[in-house]
């Protein structure tokens, strides 16, 4: 081959490249644009006022400055999205201590406690994770009317650390099992008691583990509409989610409480994100084994 | 030296506050709602004995549930193979599409997490977006605006008041939320993929294309499979995007099985018939939570 023929066949190639390049480019910058796009336009709806978004179109309205508070002001002052927001807190809470603590209990025995049944056990545990709760729910109802637990908090907290125990167990056992076994020996040989080693030993070292399953516990269960709708019959307890399923049924139309009040019940699990985005992410990876 | 006894109740004890929830709220109420099935009539607390009645009506008789007799077929059941099939596949093919194209650029953090924002939102909240963006009213729905501007003589399309399209349009807006999911796993399977393979595919001569179908998506077969069981279970026992977005209608077009037995049970009032179907997903469900045992279990001979 000449000189001048290499040449060429180089320039070809980097021409070919650089334009596969700016297609890269176009193609990701356009998919993550139009998965962008409809948050942006509820965004921008909610700082507008009704009349301007009966005239036109938020995307015309993305340099126009003409922006109010008042649909979030409404929102939380007279439709009861501030209670809403205080009842997400009391529902959320409590329902991610108490899977924790009691999955984390029954992880450490299932990963260094000797028991018979213990791998069976695990095995109820794998499969109860994607049992879908719709075949759970009429009768554990039944029981709570039974006990005076429906529309009150304590049943929602039952509920909701019942189904999460599942994954906190499935997490956390397999991230005790990998923590590394002279230092159970050692604790041992030292006189430390199962409990001893569980709170000073295990407990210490797991805290990304923990971190990841208490960010994923709390968003699923802020997130949760149906296990306030079938459980909480109460307005005065409805989370963010029933507050907003209720605007819709009411005002099907009023698009800029409808705005408002989404991005109100979005900040939190928003927030969340954007501070702790790693464990963020491994949660909900590890959470996809979960249904 | 503890005995071994003691030991072993001492396990127990452990043990036991998970599993007296565990029985109560799932274990239990799982064999009730199959023996609840077994009944019909309404109220909440069904007496009058049908046998298998309520299967049979669902699968034959229930035009809602299941129509076969017409072309194309009909009903939840078959919205739910629509979901299974277009959902999953379309979750799966933009996630994958994203993780390895992300993969070559230096704002690949911002595409991910623009791409998985969807995840974080309550289903409630991300129906209520979609509820803007199909809207046919002329100042609300962003896509009907791109459309009309593409092509000024098409009028708004109402996206979720047509029985033709709404089901497609409610998946649409699940594919919008769990492409971030896949994605995120598969980016994860793709970073650890042996480089010098696909640099050795592509001075073979193999295009990119044949690179990522011949080489990459069959060494991340496992990862995959994963991810669609994952978006399979999803599909089938959805509720609240279609219960917020379009309340199975119109016309029960956009009913998927997840969501009948909602409907069922808590707007009809119907609890052994409602029971019946939440047995049909159990019984649909059961072949996906077996091949999840495995996996899981093989994992965890590995370790």
């Amino acid at each position: 081959m000449t000189t001048q023929a290499r040449r060429s066949t180089g320039v070809a190639t980097r021409l070919v490249e650089a334009t596969n390049r700016g297609l890269l480019h176009i193609v990701l910058v356009g998919i993550g644009l139009l998965w962008l796009v409809p948050t942006v336009g509820l965004f921008v709806t909610s700082w507008r006022t009704r009349p301007d978004i009966a005239a036109s179109g938020w995307w015309t309205a993305l340099f126009q400055f003409r922006y109010t508070v008042e649909n979030y002001s409404e929102v939380l002052a007279a439709r009861n999205f501030g209670d809403g927001f205080i009842n997400s807190f009391i529902i959320s809470i409590p329902s991610t201590v108490f899977p924790i603590l009691i999955g984390a209990l029954a992880a450490y025995a299932l990963a260094w406690l000797k028991f018979r049944g213990r791998d069976a056990l695990f095995l109820i545990v794998i499969a109860l994770l994607v049992v879908p709760l719709q075949t759970t729910w009429v009768p554990v109802l039944q029981m709570f009317n039974l006990f005076n637990l429906t529309g009150t908090f304590t049943g929602i907290w039952l509920a909701h650390t019942a189904y999460g125990l599942p994954f906190a167990i499935f997490l956390l056992r397999n991230f005790f099992v990998g923590l590394p076994k002279e230092l159970f020996d050692s604790a041992k040989i030292d006189g430390a008691s199962d409990l001893g080693i569980f709170f000073r030993i295990v407990v210490p070292l797991s805290v990304p583990a923990i971190a990841s399953l208490a960010i994923f516990q709390f968003t699923w269960v802020w997130n949760d509409l149906l296990n306030a709708l079938i459980f909480l019959q109460d307005p005065a307890k409805y989370p963010l989610t029933r507050s907003i399923q209720n605007l819709l049924g009411e005002f099907g139309s009023e698009w800029h409480l409808l705005a408002a009040g989404a991005f109100v019940t979005m900040s939190m699990p928003l927030l969340v994100f954007f501070a702790l985005q790693r464990y963020f992410v491994h949660g909900i990876t590890a959470g996809a084994v979960k249904g | 030296m503890l005995t071994r006894a003691r030991r072993r109740s001492g396990a127990w004890l452990y043990v036991f506050p998970a599993g007296i929830l565990l029985i109560a709220f799932l274990l239990y109420p799982v064999v009730r709602t199959l023996w609840l099935s077994f009944f019909g009539g309404t109220g909440f607390n069904p007496t009058e004995f049908v046998g298998l009645d309520n299967y049979i009506r669902l699968l034959t008789n229930d035009r809602l549930f299941l129509k076969l007799d017409e072309l194309p077929p009909s009903g939840a059941m078959i919205n739910s193979v629509l979901w299974i099939v277009l959902f999953t596949s379309g979750s799966l093919g933009i996630g994958m599409f994203v993780a390895v194209l992300a993969d070559r650029v230096r704002y690949e953090p911002i595409v991910k997490a623009v791409i998985f924002l969807p995840m974080v939102i309550s289903a409630t909240a991300a129906a209520v977006i979609f509820r803007f963006v199909y809207s046919p009213d002329r100042t609300i729905g962003v896509l009907n605006a791109v459309l009309t501007g593409i092509f000024p003589n098409l009028e708004p399309i109402p996206w979720l008041g047509r029985i033709s399209l709404v089901n497609y349009a409610v998946i649409g807006a699940g594919i919008w939320i769990f492409t971030g999911l896949a994605m995120v796993v598969l980016s994860a399977a793709y970073k650890t993929l042996d480089k010098e393979v696909l640099e050795a595919a592509h001075v073979d001569g193999a295009s990119e294309w044949q690179t990522l179908w011949r080489v990459s998506v069959p060494m991340m077969a496992q990862p995959i499979a994963f991810v669609a069981i994952y978006l399979v279970i999803t599909s089938l026992k959805m509720i609240d995007l279609v219960l917020v977005m379009t309340n199975g209608g119109p016309r029960a077009a956009s009913r998927i099985i997840g969501f009948t037995f909602y409907l069922e049970v808590f707007n009809n009032g119907l609890v052994g018939y409602g029971s019946a179907v939440a047995i049909i997903l159990l019984i649909l469900m059961t072949p996906l939570i077996i091949i999840q045992i495995r996996r899981v279990r093989a994992e965890q001979a590995l370790r």
